[in-house]
């Protein structure tokens, strides 16, 4: 056991050696293989901000009945009694203007502006939360609430949403794929690298063989040296996307709290980080392993 | 320990290395293959360490047919083995010391131990002031000596030498032919070959004669 991992530490430390002795071509390969990886990365945390924000949205469908600037509270009466008991209906709640103002200020921080305009220009409105999934029923409410006296304007904040939600599925499968095809190049790279390194250790492995050297040693630093490859193009993958959402918050400032509550982004969570690493490492693997297996072959039967 | 029975070795080209060679070595026994350039002496060693395979006939080590050998219990075998090659096989990127501790690495051996073999071994060939020293900037019969180090610093039960004193001064050869046997006499299993048998002088071996690949003689051990 011990010599097994002794003989682990040794193949590590000769994959770094590796790794450390060429470089300038290791890193600029490190590199490729991380600008590659950080585009998929980088649509998937994009995805993820503009999803949590939509399934808030479509979650819970909601309609609001904006009233006439004249209705008064008759009017409003009247159409409470309407919305009470009607099937579609989960919840709803009276927003008079002025707390709609008030809410106008805090959210977004645009009490300047709201000051400058002297008077009020809101509506008082029902917003109305359906029941889940019941975005039809509260579809079929709004053309009919439309009609009703007082009622100025009736909107359903679910279409765009649900808009968004294909808009969304459609990206995830770009992600796939894009993934997918880095993947394939991330194995390629690694191949190639490994093919490298063993036309430059030809000797060694062949006098290494003729001494007593299983194929299992000889594979063994190859293979760290793929998976090290891999693992710190995830790393350097990593590295670019948490910077690039930092840079996107700054930039985005206000806007970026209409997207995700406190104005902070969605980043990559720890599970997001170890999904990639052991893909990436994964896939430095199996290259290192499919080149190794072939071009060991050429050894035998010495 | 060693057996070659009916063994012919054609090469691509179509020449007979070694034909239809009968070759037992005992457990023990110190062999000196003698033979002009040509004769096979390599060919033979080559079939013994499993290197070259046999056209025709079967070798034998320690009881395993090489012809049949599962190849992953080759790399087993061979560390039972110490190899002098012809022409050294050293890794000019790495320094004595790490060519000398090849083996010992392959086989697992623990760090600590690694230091004191290859420095033993080292010393044995003369050489335990040029540890960290690069073989490119050795001579030829230098290197040759760290080849020997590199073949019986995991203390092998059996050594094949081929050519291990072609390249040395009288003084070096005479020190080499000391250390073989030595080996011997603590149970060391040699073949060595060489095309002056004269250097081994008085030493207790048995005299095996190639010529153009065919047995001409195989004598007894002399006392
Ligand atoms: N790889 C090879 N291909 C073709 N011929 C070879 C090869 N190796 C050796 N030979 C031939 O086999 C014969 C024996 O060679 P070798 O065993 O090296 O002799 P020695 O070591 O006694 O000088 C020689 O005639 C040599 O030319
Ligand atoms: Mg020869």
């Amino acid at each position: 056991m011990s010599r097994l991992l002794r003989e682990h530490g040794l193949a590590f430390q000769d994959a770094l050696r590796r790794l450390g002795g060429q470089f300038v071509a290791a890193f600029l390969n490190l590199l490729v293989i991380g600008i590659a990886l950080s585009l998929p990365l980088a649509m998937y945390v994009v995805l993820g901000n503009v999803s949590d924000f939509s399934r808030q949205a479509a979650a819970e469908p909601q309609l609001t009945l904006f009233l006439r600037p004249d209705a008064d509270a008759t009017v409003a009466r009247n159409i409470e009694s309407r919305l009470k008991g009607h099937a579609a209906i989960g919840r709803y709640q009276f927003v008079a203007k002025a707390v709609a103002l008030e809410d106008l200020k805090k959210a977004a921080g645009l009490s300047g502006i709201v000051e400058e305009l002297g008077r009020n220009p809101l509506p008082d409105a029902y917003v109305v939360t359906g029941r889940p999934d019941g975005a039809e029923a509260l579809e079929a409410l709004r053309s009919e609430a439309a009609t009703w006296p007082g009622v100025d304007h009736a909107q359903l904040d679910t279409l765009w949403a649900r808009q968004v939600e294909a808009v969304i599925r459609g990206g995830r499968t770009v992600v796939v794929i894009l993934g997918s095809l880095l993947g394939v190049a991330l194995v390629a790279i690694t191949f190639n690298t490994i093919r490298l390194q063993i036309l430059g250790r030809r000797e060694e492995i062949e006098v290494s063989k003729l001494i007593g050297a299983t194929n299992a040693f000889i594979r063994r630093p190859f293979l760290y040296l793929g998976t090290l490859q891999g693992l710190i193009g995830a790393c350097i993958a990593w590295g670019l996307v948490m910077f690039a959402v930092g840079v996107l918050e700054r930039e985005l400032g206000v806007a970026a709290s209409l997207i995700a509550q406190d104005g902070v982004l969605r980043r990559l969570d720890i599970r997001d980080t170890i999904a990639l690493a052991v893909l990436a490492g994964g896939l430095g693997w199996f290259g290192a392993w499919l080149s190794v297996t072939l071009h060991l072959r050429r050894f035998e039967p010495v | 320990m060693i057996t070659l029975s009916g063994v012919t070795k054609r090469h691509p080209g179509g020449q007979e290395a070694v034909r239809r060679l009968d070759l037992s070595v005992a457990r023990g026994e110190f062999v000196l293959l003698t033979g002009h350039s040509g004769a096979g002496k390599s060919t033979v060693l080559k079939l013994m360490a499993g290197i070259e395979r046999p056209t025709e006939g079967t070798v034998t080590v320690s009881g395993q047919d090489l012809g049949t050998i599962r190849s992953g219990a080759l790399p087993y075998l061979r560390r039972n083995l110490g190899l002098v090659f012809q022409d050294h096989k050293l890794l000019l990127d790495r320094s004595v010391f790490d060519n000398v501790a090849l083996p010992l690495r392959i086989a697992g051996f623990p760090g600590a131990d690694i230091g004191k073999r290859v420095r033993a071994a080292l010393d044995r060939v003369g050489l335990l002031d040029r540890e960290r020293g690069d073989p490119v900037t050795l001579s030829g019969g230098e290197q040759q000596r760290v080849c020997i180090a590199r073949a019986i610093v995991h203390r092998p039960a059996v050594v094949l030498a081929d050519e291990p004193t072609a390249n040395l001064d009288e003084a070096y050869a005479l020190e080499i032919v000391g250390l073989f046997r030595r080996l011997h006499e603590v149970g060391v299993t040699l073949v060595v070959s060489t095309h002056s048998p004269t250097a081994f002088g008085d030493a207790r071996v048995r005299e095996v004669a190639l010529r153009q690949g065919i047995l001409v003689r195989s004598g007894e051990a002399r006392a």
